[in-house]
């Protein structure tokens, strides 16, 4: 319908964003309606999202005209957005800033770094940039249900975790069940796009691939490559996301410091 | 340092060997709070000193520090006479165990349950003394129990073998009874007075109760706003 109204291909994109975004303000104010306040934070993320995007297209048109070793600067400042963004999962956890950017570099970066070296990933930056900001990008969702389960349970289980502590128990293994719980929840997410691979779920690159020429049975293919790729630095940043936070919520007594409230009675 | 003169000790005198933990100028503020502030006092061996006061004296958090779950802001404390910062922070928990006001128990079994700190240390508890402790805590044949099917009387007597299985010096006990009933609560009460009998215990009992602090105390210590406000047996302190 709004392809028949706009001809210009800027303006139907502009008018495709505005109803996408209408729809998702739509949500928010059926959400209000039954107490859950979303509408703030869908509108600032809405605005943040539309202005980052237009202006990652824009370094991209300058980007994919200069030299392949620029990509690895892109990635770095993307990890480092990621990481910004991630920490406010864990609120109340000190250093989580740290952790975020350490625990993505390292899942991701790894990722990113190993799979080009072996050639997976093409180290054109037409393809190091988006498959590499989808790697980011899971990654930081992941270090961000990692942290905002540790940090939930934690606070829920103060009792439970000081009980070992004051048992004799190590920092680590005081929280343990803490730290399984929380990486094998943020790995959901990546396990069931995996499981739903092609039957509930064709990712935007096999089409891209296809529009862009490639055989269909090689796009099939490098999707699963994709989400493999995803899995390992989704696990990856997971793992070390709980060793980090885990290192930052005792003190170097072996006190828990991120607790609920204080003991004053 | 003010010294307390056990209630069984007729000479009066105090050995500085007695003095089994101490603390010394105890402070531990957060942000503008000050919860515990400027305490010394000494704990001899096999004395039980209860610690009363209103909601919000300091009592928990005063207790809290002994076993260095929180670090003070000032002073320090003295276990067989080292400051507790040289002591390894798991060294220094198995020796002063503490016994919270919910038992807090590890999902599973009585027995993974009691065998929880030895295993810390590598050390596997064996059948024979945990039935051992669960015999002393008034639970023969729980070791298989879930705990998930205990009541909070039980569940509080496994907390207590638990603590026991350390082969603690010390047992801080945090309002152990308040959350059980009548029947339980002196249930737990004899079985304190047994278990600092038979294992040669020292115990810091901190309570809201004033009759259960006269009933098992050989001392008591009344807080206020983090400070002592009065220390001594419990009939002075009581009736001053």
């Amino acid at each position: 319908m709004l392809s028949m109204v706009f001809k210009d291909q800027l303006q139907l994109g502009l008018a495709q964003a505005a109803v996408a975004a209408m729809a998702a303000l739509v949500v928010a104010l059926l959400a209000r309606r039954r107490g859950i306040h979303l509408e703030t934070d869908t509108m600032v993320a809405l605005l943040r999202g539309a202005v980052q995007i237009v202006a990652v297209g824009s370094v991209l048109v300058i980007l994919l005209r200069g030299p392949r070793w620029t990509g690895v600067f892109f990635l770095a400042a993307m990890i480092l957005a990621a990481g910004a963004t991630s920490r406010k999962r864990a609120k109340g956890v000190p250093g989580a800033f740290k952790i975020s950017t350490y625990a993505i570099a390292s899942g991701a970066g790894s990722v990113i770094a190993i799979m080009t070296w072996l050639g997976v990933i093409d180290t054109a930056i037409t393809t190091l940039i988006p498959v590499g900001s989808m790697l980011i990008a899971n990654a930081m969702n992941t270090n961000g249900l990692t942290l905002n389960r540790f940090r939930a349970d934690v606070l829920a289980h103060t009792g439970e975790i000081e009980a070992a502590l004051a048992l004799g128990a190590a920092p680590k293994q005081s929280v343990a069940p803490y730290s399984q719980a929380s990486v094998e929840g943020s790995l959901i997410p990546a396990i069931d796009s995996l499981r739903s691979l092609g039957i509930v779920w064709i990712p935007g690159l096999m089409a891209g691939m296809l529009l862009s020429g490639a055989s269909p049975f090689y796009a099939a293919i490098y999707q699963f490559v994709i989400l493999a790729m995803l899995f390992a630095a989704s696990g990856l940043t997971s793992l070390v996301s709980t060793v980090l936070i885990r290192s930052h919520a005792f003190s170097p007594a072996e006190q828990l410091i991120v607790r609920p409230g204080l003991a004053i009675g | 340092m003010g010294i307390w003169r056990n209630k069984d000790d007729s000479s009066g005198q105090i050995s500085q060997s007695d003095i089994i933990l101490a603390t010394e100028r105890l402070s531990r503020m957060v942000g503008c709070l000050t919860l515990v502030n400027d305490i010394t006092v000494e704990l001899h061996k096999r004395e039980l000193v209860a610690v009363v006061g209103p909601s919000g004296s300091g009592k928990s958090s005063f207790l809290r520090l002994l076993n260095r779950l929180d670090e003070p802001t000032s002073g320090t404390v003295y276990f067989e006479g080292l400051d507790y910062r040289q002591i390894p922070p798991r060294e220094l928990r198995r020796r002063v165990g503490i016994v919270t006001q919910r038992a807090f128990l590890f999902p599973g079994s009585v027995a993974e349950n009691i065998a929880f700190g030895p295993r810390q240390r590598g050390e596997d508890l064996a059948v024979e003394e945990i039935d051992r402790l669960l015999l002393q805590v008034g639970l023969p044949g729980f070791s298989d129990r879930n705990v998930a099917n205990l009541s909070g009387g039980e569940a509080q007597r496994v907390s207590l073998a638990r603590a026991l299985a350390n082969s603690p010096a010390v047992l801080l006990l945090d309002e152990p009874t308040s959350a059980l009933d009548q029947e339980a609560k002196l249930g737990i009460e004899l079985l304190i007075e047994k278990i600092m009998r038979q294992s040669q215990l020292t115990c810091v009992l901190v309570t809201h109760d004033v009759e259960q602090a006269a009933r098992l105390a050989d001392r008591v210590m009344i807080l206020e706003a983090g400070r002592i406000r009065r220390v001594g047996r419990a009939e002075e302190v009581f009736h001053a």
